[in-house]
Parts: C-alpha cells; sequence; structure tokens
C-alpha cells in the first residue's frame, strides 16, 4: 500500500470551500430555527440517546417532551409557549459538558432537566456554576454535594438506603449483610453509609461482605454462589444491592437459576425500577425488593392519570413509569410554579423562587424543595411481583429530608448546605461556622 | 414466636372437640381477608392448622395471587376465565362486586410454602412430594413431625423418602422436647445431605445440648471440607461455561476475521441481531402459538442463523467486496455499520432492554455431587459444542466448505478451477454471521437484550480469536476455554475487575511470545 | 527548513483559525457582530487536541504500518497527569477544604495522599510526567512487541487489550485516580483560572502552537533518511530487515514518539474540556482516533488533523442538530469514505495534485 501526501490544488481548494460554504449554510439554517421564535421559554433536556446510558436515559427525554407539551397546552408559561432543546450527549462525559455549555450559552435555555449517573453531574456541574443556569438532576445519587445551581430531585442515600435496611431488619430479621455493588462512587459511599449504618446496629463486621463489580459485568457464577455460601452461616442473610443498571439482567438471571429465592436470601436493589423490570423476566424474581421514592402501583388519581397520560403520549399501553420520571415530573413542576412566582426565567431570581415551592408528587402527597436544593421524598420499599410492577410492602410515615452531607462520613458530619440568605452555602460546617465550599458572593 | 403458637393451637385444637376447629378456620378466612401482612400471614398458618377441606385450595390461590377479598371480609378464588369462585364454598359467582386481591409479601411467602408443604407430603404425585418434602425442610418445624412420620411410612420413592428424613431431622432438631440421641442422629443425617442448605440450617441451631453442639461443629467442619474438594470442579465449571460464551461469541468471527481476514467490528451486531431475532420470534409465538411457547428457542436457533446470515451476505454484497485487500478500511467501514444497525435497532425496538423470556426446561439448577450445575449454562455449553462441530463439520465435509477453504487459501487457483469466488465470499461471510445470530439467541439467555449487546462482547472476542491463532477453529475454541477458565480461577483470588485485567495483561505477554497465537497458520499464508 | 505549499497551508491555517478565534473572543464586545463565543473556544480547543491525536496515530500507521487501537490510552495517561497537576491546584478550596488531598479521597476515607500524587503539585514535574508516562508505556510496550516481531491484527488487538486493561484499572477506586468519576471541578492552572474566557484562549492559542510544533516533528521525521526507512518498514518489512536494517528499533522511536505526542494532547485536553475520567481509554475512542486519520488521508499528516477537525465536528454539529439521527449520519459518513474516498478528504487533493509529493517519489 503506498500513500502519498497530496498537494493543495486550486481546484481542489475551491472545492473545499464550497463543501464548507454548504456546511456553513446548513448550520445557519439550523441555527435560524433554533432561535427565529423569540417568543419561546427554551428548555434544555440533556439525556443520552445513545451509548450505554441511552437505555435509562431516553425515557427521561421522552417524560420531559410530554411535560412541555402538557404545559403548552395549559397556556405556556409567563404567556409565552416552552421549547423543547434536545440535544446527544451519547454517554460521553465530556461532551456532557460540551452540550450543556451550548444549551447554556448557544440555545439560551432557561433550564436543563438531565444527566444520568453521578459522572455526568460532575462533568457539567462546573459548567452550570460558570454561566450560572439551572440544572435538575432526577436520579438517586450519592450525595455529598450541594450546589447552588442543581436541584437535586432524585434521591439522597438516606432517601433510600437506610429506610430499606432498616425494613429489612425489623421485617425479616436479618442479620447479615452482603453489599454488592459496582464499582463506582454511588455504591462505593452508600455502601460506606450503610456499613457505618449496621455497624452502630451491633452488626458484626464479619456478619457484612462487600462486593464491587465492573460496569456491565455479565458473568455472575461465582459471586452469585459467594453470596448463596455467605447466606449458609445460619443467619438470616440479605443482599442489598447498588448494581448499576445493566449489570442486573444477568445478575437476577444467574440468582434465579442458582435457586436463590426471595425468601432464603432477599435482595433489595436501589437501581432496579419498573423500567429495568421490563427487560427482565419477572417470574423467578418475585418477592425480591426495591427501595424507591415512587412507584408505578402507587394508587392515587395524580398517579393515574400521569400513567394514562403517559402511555398515551409514548401510544404504547404497556409502557411503564418509574421514579426518575416522577423526579422529573416534580421538578418541572417546581420549576414552572417559581418561574410563575417569580415572572422571570432568569437564573438568580429562580434559584432563589425554587426553594420553598411545593408541589404534588405522584404518591399522594407533596414534595418539598428545601434550603438545601434536595426535595423531600416518602420512601417506598416493594416486593417484584411477577407482572413486572411493585407491591409497596412499606412506606415511611411522613416525607424524608434529604442529608446532602452524611452523617456517617467522618469529614462531612458537620455540614450543612443552605442557599437562603443569609447563609447561601453549600457546605457550611456548623461546628466552626466556615463556608468550605459553594460560596457565591 | 407466632408460628410456634400456631403450632402449638394446632396441638391444643387436634384434641379440641370438632366445632372449635370449624371456629378456627372461620377466624383464619376472616384473617386473611385483609390488607395487613401480619394478619394474613397468621391467617395462612391457622388455616393449614384447621384441617379445612378447602384450606390447599385457598392458600394454592393465595400463592399464585389469585384469591380476592371483598370489604365484608368475604373471600373468593378469581378462575382463569375471569370468573370467580366463592373460597369456602367453592361456589361459582358471577359477580362479586368491588374485591381487592390479597396481597403477598416474604414472610406470607414462607408461611404459605411450609403449610402447603405439610399439606402436600401426601400427594400421588412423585415430584410434588419431593418439592414438598423440601419445603418442609426449608420450615423445619417440629409441627410438622407427626405428618412427617406417617409419610414416611407411606413413602416408596428412595429419593422422596431420604428427603423426608431430612426434613424429619430439620424438625427433630428445631423440636423442644427431642432426645439427645434423636438430635445426634438427624445431625448425622444432614451430615450426608452435605450441602449448602443444610449448613446453613445447621448453623442457625442454637442452644443444643453440648453433645448434639459438638457433633453439628463437626458436621459443618465436615461438609466445609467436601465443598472446599468440590470448589475447583465448580470453578472448572464457571470456566467452562464462560468459556462457551465466549466462543459462541467468537466462532463466527473466526470465520469472517479468522478464514477470510475481514476485520468486522459490526460482528458484535449480528449477535445483537440473533438477540433481537430471539425477542421477535418470542413475542409472536406468544401472541400466535402459546401452546408451543416452551419451544421458542429451537426456533428461534434457525430463524437467528438466517437473519443474521442474509444481513452478513447483504453487507458483504453491498460492502466487503469493494474493500477486499484493504483490511483497514473494512475496520472503519464496518464499524461505521455498527453504529448505524445500532441505531437502527434503537429506533425500531427502543432504547430500553427487552424481555426474552427463559423457557422452564433452562431455568433452576441441578445437583451433581457438591457441583451446581445450572441448566441455562449447561444448555450454552451444549450448544457451543454442537455449533462448533456443526461448523466444522460443515467447512470438512460439504461442498461448500471445499470451496470456501479453497478460496481462503489460494483465490486465483480457485477461480481458475471455476469456481465463483464472489458468491462464495458473500456465503462465507453470511455463515459467519449466521453463527454470530446463534450466540445471540444464547446470550439472550443470559445477558441484557439491548442495542448494546453487541458491543460488551467484540472487543473479547477478537481476543479470543487472536489468541487461539487467526484463522483456526480449534485455536479459537481452545483460547476461549482457557480464556474462560483463567478468569474464573483468578475472580475468587483477585476479584472481578483485577481477573479480567491480569489475564488481559497474560493474554498482552502471551502474544509476545507467540506472536501468531497458539495455533499459528504455517507457511505463506501466515505472512500476509 | 523548506515548506511546501501543503505544508504552509497546514501550518497557516492550523495557527492562523485559533488565533484569530481567540483574539476575536478576547478583544471584541459579546455583542459585536465578529464576537467569536467561548462556546467556540472551548471546542476548538478540544478539535485541536484531538488533532494531535490523530496526528500521532496517523505518524505509526501511516508511516510505520503500525495500526494502534488503543492510542487514546497515551492520549488519557497524558490527560490524567495534568488532571493530577489541577487536583492538586484546587487545594483547600475542594468541597472538604483539605489542603493534602483530593476529594475523592476524602470521600473514600484516604488518609494520606498516595506515594505516585506526590510532585504533581509542582507543574514542570506534571508536565515532564505527561510526557514520560506515555512514553515508558510506549517504549516497554513497543519493546517487547516488536522484538518478538508481533505485527498486523495481533499488535493491534493486542494494543486494544492493553487500552482496555488501563480502562479497567482506572475504572478501580482502589486506584486512588477518581475511579469512574474521574477528575473534575478544576480551579485554576499556573495561577489562573480554568474557566476565565482568557485562560481558555490562551489554552486555543498554545494549542495550536503544539499541534504545529508536532506536525513539523513528524513532517522532518518522515522525509529524513529515518522516516525513508520507516516507510520501507510499513511497504514490506521482511525485505527492509534483509537489507540489514533493524525494523524493531526504527518502529521503537517512532512508536514511542507518537506516545508522547499523544500525551501532550491529553495534557492540553484536561484543563480545556474540564473533565478526565476513565472512558477516556475505551477502545471505541482509539477506534475513532484510527477513523479521523483515515477520512482525512493515511499517511499524509495534514489529513490527520483535517480528518480530526472534520469528523468531531461533525459530532459536534449531528448530536445537536439531529440527536435521534446523528449516528445514522456518522456511520454513513465513514461508510462513504471508506468507499468513494479510498485515500480520505486528502485524496481529492492528490487526484488534481500537478507533481507527485516527495514522500512519494520516496516509496518507490
Amino acid at each position: 500500500m503506498a500513500f502519498n501526501e497530496p498537494t493543495f490544488s486550486r481546484r481542489g481548494l475551491a472545492r473545499l470551500g464550497a463543501a464548507a460554504a454548504t456546511i456553513a449554510a446548513l448550520g445557519a439554517v439550523k441555527s435560524a430555527a433554533a432561535q427565529g421564535t423569540s417568543g419561546t421559554i427554551k428548555v434544555g433536556i440533556l439525556h443520552s440517546l445513545s451509548g450505554t446510558m441511552a437505555i435509562s436515559e431516553t425515557t427521561l427525554r421522552d417524560v420531559m417532551l410530554m411535560l412541555i407539551e402538557q404545559q403548552n397546552a395549559k397556556g405556556g408559561l409567563l404567556g409565552k409557549k416552552l421549547e423543547a432543546v434536545v440535544v446527544d450527549p451519547a454517554s460521553n462525559w465530556p461532551l456532557f459538558a460540551e452540550k450543556a455549555r451550548q444549551l447554556i450559552s448557544v440555545d439560551k435555555c432557561a433550564a436543563t432537566f438531565g444527566c444520568w449517573t453521578s459522572v455526568s453531574r460532575k462533568s457539567v456541574l462546573p459548567v452550570f456554576e460558570e454561566l450560572n443556569s439551572i440544572l435538575f438532576y432526577p436520579v438517586q445519587y450519592e450525595g455529598q454535594e450541594c450546589s447552588r445551581n442543581v436541584f437535586y430531585t432524585g434521591a439522597a442515600p438516606n432517601q433510600q438506603a437506610i429506610p430499606a435496611v432498616d425494613y429489612l431488619w425489623n421485617e425479616s430479621k436479618v442479620k447479615r449483610w452482603v453489599l454488592a455493588g459496582t464499582d463506582y462512587v454511588y455504591p462505593r459511599t452508600t455502601n460506606q453509609i450503610l456499613e457505618a449504618y449496621l455497624i452502630s446496629k451491633g452488626v458484626a463486621k464479619e456478619d457484612i461482605l462487600t462486593n464491587y463489580t465492573p460496569f456491565g459485568h455479565s458473568d455472575w457464577q461465582n459471586i452469585v454462589a459467594e453470596i448463596k455460601k455467605f447466606g449458609s452461616a445460619g443467619k438470616k442473610t440479605a443482599v442489598v444491592s447498588t448494581i448499576n443498571g445493566d449489570a442486573n439482567v444477568p445478575f437476577y438471571k444467574e440468582l434465579g437459576n442458582q435457586g436463590i429465592k426471595a425468601t432464603d436470601i432477599p435482595v433489595v436493589a436501589f437501581s432496579v425500577g419498573e423500567e429495568e423490570l421490563a427487560g427482565i423476566d419477572t417470574k423467578p424474581l418475585v418477592g425480591h425488593l426495591a427501595a424507591w421514592n415512587y412507584f408505578q402501583s402507587e394508587d392515587n388519581a395524580d398517579n393515574k392519570k400521569f400513567i394514562a397520560a403517559w402511555k398515551a403520549f409514548t401510544k404504547n399501553p404497556k409502557r411503564t413509569t418509574n421514579d426518575p420520571m416522577e423526579a422529573h415530573v416534580i421538578g418541572f413542576n417546581m420549576w414552572v410554579k417559581a418561574v410563575e412566582a417569580a415572572g422571570t426565567t432568569a437564573s438568580d431570581a429562580v434559584i432563589d423562587a425554587l426553594i420553598g415551592t411545593a408541589v404534588p408528587n405522584l404518591t399522594g402527597g407533596y414534595s418539598a424543595m428545601m434550603p438545601n436544593h434536595h426535595i423531600t421524598k416518602p420512601v417506598l420499599i416493594g416486593e417484584i411481583q411477577a407482572d413486572g410492577q411493585f407491591n409497596t410492602v412499606s412506606r415511611t410515615a411522613g416525607l424524608v429530608v434529604a442529608q446532602e452531607w452524611s452523617p456517617y462520613v467522618a469529614d462531612t458530619k458537620d455540614l450543612i448546605g443552605d442557599w437562603r440568605s443569609p447563609l447561601k452555602c453549600g457546605a457550611f460546617n456548623v461546628k466552626t461556622g466556615a463556608c468550605t465550599a459553594g460560596k457565591k458572593a | 414466636m407466632r408460628r410456634f403458637f400456631a403450632i402449638l393451637l394446632l396441638a391444643a385444637l387436634a384434641l379440641a372437640p370438632g366445632p372449635s376447629k370449624a371456629d378456627q378456620a372461620d377466624d383464619a378466612f376472616a384473617a386473611l381477608a385483609s390488607t395487613s401482612f401480619d394478619s394474613v400471614r397468621g391467617g395462612v398458618e391457622q388455616l393449614s392448622a384447621s384441617g379445612h377441606p378447602r384450606a390447599a385450595a385457598v392458600i394454592g390461590a393465595l400463592q399464585s395471587g389469585k384469591l380476592y377479598f371483598r370489604p365484608d371480609r368475604a373471600l373468593f378464588i378469581k378462575q382463569d376465565d375471569g370468573g370467580y369462585l366463592h373460597a369456602l364454598t367453592a361456589a361459582a359467582i358471577a359477580d362479586p362486586g368491588t374485591v381487592k386481591p390479597v396481597r403477598v409479601n416474604n414472610g406470607i411467602r414462607n408461611a404459605i410454602d411450609a403449610a402447603l408443604g405439610a399439606m402436600r407430603l401426601f400427594s400421588p404425585d412423585t415430584a410434588t412430594r419431593l418439592t414438598a418434602a423440601e419445603a418442609v425442610f426449608h420450615a423445619a418445624e417440629a409441627g410438622a413431625l407427626p405428618a412427617l412420620n406417617k409419610a414416611i411410612a407411606k413413602e416408596s420413592d428412595p429419593s422422596v423418602r431420604l428427603r423426608m428424613e431430612q426434613a424429619r431431622a430439620a424438625a427433630i432438631l428445631s423440636s423442644a422436647d427431642s432426645g439427645e440421641a434423636d438430635r445426634i442422629q438427624a445431625v448425622s443425617v444432614l451430615r450426608t445431605r452435605a450441602d449448602i442448605d443444610a449448613r446453613g440450617f445447621l448453623a442457625s441451631l442454637s442452644g443444643q445440648p453440648p453433645a448434639v453442639a459438638d457433633a453439628i461443629a463437626v458436621a459443618i467442619t465436615a461438609i466445609d471440607r467436601k465443598a472446599q474438594l468440590w470448589s475447583v470442579a465448580q470453578s472448572v465449571y464457571y470456566g467452562l461455561s464462560l468459556g462457551s460464551v465466549l466462543l459462541l461469541a467468537a466462532a463466527g468471527l473466526a470465520i469472517t476475521f479468522g478464514v477470510m481476514g475481514v476485520i468486522n467490528m459490526a460482528h458484535g451486531e449480528m449477535v445483537m441481531i440473533g438477540a433481537y431475532t430471539t425477542f421477535a420470534v418470542q413475542q409472536f409465538m406468544r401472541a400466535h402459538t402459546p401452546g408451543m411457547y416452551g419451544a421458542s428457542l429451537l426456533f428461534a436457533v434457525p430463524l437467528a442463523f438466517m437473519v443474521s446470515g442474509t444481513v452478513g451476505i447483504v453487507i458483504e454484497r453491498t460492502l466487503i467486496r469493494w474493500l477486499y485487500g484493504r483490511p483497514l478500511e473494512t475496520l472503519l467501514a464496518t464499524w461505521g455499520l455498527s453504529l448505524v444497525l445500532q441505531q437502527g435497532v434503537r429506533t425500531i425496538f427502543g432504547a430500553n432492554n427487552k424481555d426474552v423470556d427463559t423457557p422452564s426446561w433452562m431455568s433452576g439448577a441441578t445437583q451433581l455431587g457438591g457441583l451446581t450445575l445450572t441448566w441455562n449454562r449447561m444448555y450454552i455449553i451444549l450448544f457451543s459444542a454442537i455449533v462448533l462441530a456443526a461448523l466444522m463439520a460443515a467447512l470438512r465435509y460439504t461442498s461448500l466448505g471445499l470451496r470456501m477453504r479453497a478460496v481462503t487459501q489460494n483465490r486465483r487457483m480457485a477461480a481458475a478451477m471455476g469456481i465463483r469466488t464472489p458468491w462464495i465470499d458473500a456465503l462465507t461471510f453470511g455463515l459467519g454471521s449466521g453463527v454470530a445470530g446463534m450466540a445471540g439467541v444464547a446470550l439472550s439467555q443470559i445477558d441484557n437484550v439491548s442495542p448494546n449487546l453487541g458491543q460488551s462482547y467484540i472487543i473479547d472476542s477478537f481476543m479470543v480469536v487472536v489468541f487461539g491463532g487467526v484463522g483456526n477453529l480449534w485455536g479459537t475454541t481452545l483460547g476461549a476455554l482457557t480464556l474462560g477458565i483463567t478468569n474464573k480461577f483468578l475472580e475468587p483470588v483477585a476479584g472481578a475487575v483485577m481477573a479480567k485485567i491480569v489475564v488481559l495483561v497474560l493474554l498482552i505477554l502471551f502474544i509476545q511470545r507467540r506472536p501468531r497465537g497458539m495455533f499459528p497458520l504455517k507457511g505463506r499464508a501466515a505472512e500476509s | 527548513m523548506k515548506l511546501d505549499r501543503t505544508a504552509g497551508l497546514t501550518l497557516g491555517l492550523t495557527f492562523g483559525i485559533p488565533l484569530t478565534l481567540a483574539l476575536l473572543n478576547q478583544t471584541t464586545d459579546v455583542s459585536a457582530a465578529l464576537h467569536v463565543p467561548t462556546y467556540v473556544i472551548a471546542l476548538a480547543g478540544k478539535y485541536l487536541c484531538f488533532a494531535m491525536l490523530a496526528l500521532a496515530v496517523d505518524l505509526v500507521w501511516g508511516f510505520a504500518g503500525i495500526l494502534s487501537l488503543g492510542h487514546a490510552a497515551f492520549f488519557a495517561l497524558g490527560g490524567y497527569a495534568m488532571g493530577m497537576y489541577l487536583m492538586r491546584q484546587i487545594g483547600s478550596r475542594g468541597v472538604y477544604g483539605n489542603a493534602m488531598l483530593p476529594d475523592f479521597m476524602v470521600f473514600l476515607g484516604w488518609k494520606e495522599l498516595p506515594w505516585y500524587w506526590h510532585g504533581f503539585e509542582w507543574f514542570p514535574f506534571a508536565m515532564f510526567m505527561a510526557l514520560l508516562v506515555p512514553g515508558l508505556l510506549a517504549m516497554g510496550f513497543g519493546w517487547l512487541a516488536f522484538r518478538s516481531r508481533v505485527t498486523g491484527v495481533y499488535l493491534s488487538i493486542i494494543t486494544q487489550a492493553l487500552t482496555y486493561a488501563l480502562l479497567l484499572a482506572f475504572f478501580r477506586n482502589d486506584m486512588g485516580f477518581g475511579g469512574n468519576n474521574g477528575m473534575t471541578d478544576f480551579k485554576d492552572i499556573l495561577g489562573f483560572p480554568v474557566q476565565a474566557d482568557g485562560t481558555r484562549s490562551a489554552l486555543l492559542v498554545i494549542s495550536a502552537a503544539f499541534l504545529c510544533a508536532q506536525y513539523l516533528v513528524a513532517r522532518s521525521i518522515v522525509r529524513s533518511r529515518f522516516g525513508k526507512v520507516l516507510i520501507a518498514v510499513r511497504d514490506t518489512e521482511s525485505r527492509t530487515r534483509f537489507l540489514g536494517y533493524r525494523p524493531e528499533a526504527y518502529k521503537l522511536v517512532v512508536w514511542t514518539l507518537s506516545a508522547v505526542m499523544a500525551g501532550i494532547g491529553g495534557a492540553l485536553y484536561v484543563p480545556q474540556v474540564g473533565i478526565i475520567n476513565p472512558s477516556e481509554f475505551a477502545p471505541a475512542n482509539s477506534i475513532e482516533a484510527v477513523i479521523w486519520v483515515a477520512v482525512g488521508g493515511r499517511g499524509t499528516l495534514t489529513g490527520a488533523i483535517l480528518g480530526a477537525v472534520i469528523v468531531n465536528f461533525g459530532k459536534t454539529w449531528f448530536t445537536g442538530a439531529l440527536p435521534n439521527l446523528w449516528l445514522y449520519a456518522l456511520g454513513a459518513l465513514f461508510i462513504f469514505v471508506t468507499l468513494f474516498l479510498p485515500n480520505g478528504v486528502m485524496g481529492l487533493f492528490a487526484a488534481r495534485a500537478k507533481k507527485p509529493a516527495p514522500e512519494l517519489e520516496a516509496a518507490e
């Protein structure tokens, strides 16, 4: 194979110029289309539509489109129509940051709904802070963060993990714990918090087994066998699973095949919802548990209306709803309410107006945005049923307020986040009275 | 504790005159008609103790989620045709009014298993008795002893009797008033059972007399030692199973890449198409031929072969054939193709995972000595062996295989002999793609069926082919099994992530020693 | 050194366009018609860093015939070195206010800085490591591989194994490189805030300068006697060996140099995109880098730069304009280029060229 280094000829250059002009013209058409209507308020949707995260995130893009459509049907916001700007960050973390910048500074979106997984949020966080815009993050996460520009509508660890452990402790008298997770920050932190919590309850160290696996782990044979062996020590054993989406299907399949039933060793998962179960044959999983702040099976009028609207919107009578979708519903309604209260979409005004905003959630109550930019939520524990839905077996008596800084981590136990005046600090140390991070003048 | 009371109640009631038994059944039915899990659980225990003729039917209905109740606490059993039966009288009821299902949690499921187990010990069906005995073993309740003794006396099947005796041993050890000799005897019965359940049960016992406690400790050590010995064999099995998965994923690549020299980055997508074909076949059969649903995979295999094979032929005719002799350009074009195929599947089927059922004959596991052999993996090992054998036979004994080998060995000579080389190229590529499609059927049983399915296997597949030696199916086989088994032996020591890293590093070092893989091609072909 | 028209144009455009963009961004008002938004500056900087990676790939693939499917590993290693420097610069401004430990270490309960983190607070050391680590890894790997005459697809696949192993290793939180989240939320570089427009513009111009320098180095190598032997190795390795050359030595030198070039690209990439994490090691990234070269035109150097910019511009544009269809567009672009532009975009011009390039004479 011979390759030669060509030289530019004049005609070649002319061609290149023509091609560039065509591209530029196409780009101009596109941007004209994007900016043509000045009477709209733009809402950015930053969810991966391709790559590994598309499995989870595509649904959230759809639910946002539905919410925006509904809002427009109600007459829009501040007398203007809402306009969704959809981009595809393609499960690529630097691309998330690039797209966030585009949404804010090129498309001039008033607020952005998006991200899934901490790394995508961490990637865009500096962009939102620099350009002072608003991000709604709808997924449960490890906490330990409190940015002025981010509103966390998913659960913090204390809104999901700890009530689930309490349930198993009280109901099933579990005395031995397997903490199985994918090796990334959310499981690491959650397990760290759970371990501290269990030890504080008197569980011996040797009764806790921690296991980490890579993303997309698909061969669970010996880990499941190890769990089985760990469970044969004569004490009731349970698995607390922070295994990430994709790896769950092979994990549950292996559990079923090795004959671990929920009545023997129940598995409680924090990342398995209706959407994930729709991709699994659930018959062998009946009785395994999940902890969320919303289940599709919630029996109330708001939820029924939402489910009906969702099925109509997707034109699929079998489409499921799940917890991060509810988080977007709450977040979007809060944003709408705050914009109406502030009378503008300007970031500073809306950020201030959002705190204290309360909107109905889909579990029959109200969720409120707290000064730490997290929302109050009920915690539900559900058992998987044969039809892929959850049967709620326990719910917290009231709403749980998020602990953004974990009291079980030595370095953060004295920190609080409070974005109200006069404190306005994301990490205020109540002992020293110093604001260690996130102070905004 | 509650269960214990129920048992005492049972014992007391067994001696009491009839009417109170009927009262108890009424109480039980009332307790079942509740949204409180505690109440339902109590109801199940009471009902099973009452010996009511409808007890088995009602608890069975509860187990399968067909028991409904009305606000006035009347119970109904939903029929398959949508009608209802009155739970107590079994009389058909056209319209029971507003009813709610009785909800079940794990605690209730345990109670149901125990209750049904005791009732079904006398079933005429051997398999039912076997599962019943196993359920009674797991429940390990002293109250089951009389029934167990009766059942063992009547039992003729030796394997069921063995299970019943183990269940009795568990019951004896759980009972408060067993003698020490009986207990030691029971421990030895469980020691011979020697599986993980027996170990778990023995370890959970407390408050035993000292002699019994010693026997238990000895038994546990013995069971552990046995498990230790079997664990090597178990790891080999895990490795074989992982290796067979790798082999299936790589076998098609061994044809397209190994034999034809095409770096097909869209190979993983052929696997994915096979998996989605399985999904489509199941959807179709569920709707149109539900009677044959259990055999859906048998239909999916040839269909996946054909679908992926056809896609492969189309790709070869439209794309690859322009790029022969430029292997690196095929990499580029097929990478582009894989993006298109992934997005295509995402557009057609949606981005979510698809639910591909595992037929019942592929679910669960069997015990062989101390080995746990899961059926789905056993079938995949078997399937990969069949695929490999068929592939080798096709290449060796069919005239198509002969021509394929001729073309790949010396294209111009083959053409001179009158072989239509372009057509053979297309068929060879189709064969490789078809095999990948069949791999997709197998992978749908153990992994996600999503647009990303292929991506997760493509790297491993290339490594297997290169490790074994390009152009050699035996090399691919041995490569897959070696990688699988090495991985599974490293995993318990180093953890899942490190095991994979170590395997990769070993592979890199191995290639330094043997730059052409385990089985290098000899001669002129090797140089190109 | 005498520059022909291609080289002159390449250098002029590679340096001129970014410089103009940076100047327009800095000197004009936001509302001015000619103002270049910071968004464009950040994008252009990213493209240039990718172009360095592409240039590195082209040097080994186009001129030494080594198809590396793991070059992004060297890019990412350089990026990690820079990331570690930037992480240390945060100092006590992190969330936990720990002057010594980066946030993710505090978070996971680490008590002291691991030994391999020491020194990275010092910029020259960190930059030296950004060159040294990819270089050493490439040298060790290349020494083993070329000495045992691993060639062709075997070499490609083990480079992929290398980057895949590194991907898995860096994912591990126990490694002390931030696991899946990697490193982000950087504050400043050499005292300048990384978020500021001025810093961004400066980084863009610096990237352009480095790219031009790398282009010149690569060009002088391939035009030298050394380069001619390389091309001989590429075309028929065994014949070159029979002529008394030692192909492995030539390959090792260019391979190591190429890894260092990729490392520089990575080091400049991190402050401009604001994050470095293990997904940069993903084998797909390395394959993409090869594709940039192929789109631009293999073995042309200029083509590598052009290809990286075209494909990444396409990606940026398509993911915004056609979020549901962009993979079709990108995939179709790759297929189209291979089928109809076998020598890449540069091949378009070559067909019209009046006289063959000097390299061609040398190769023949």
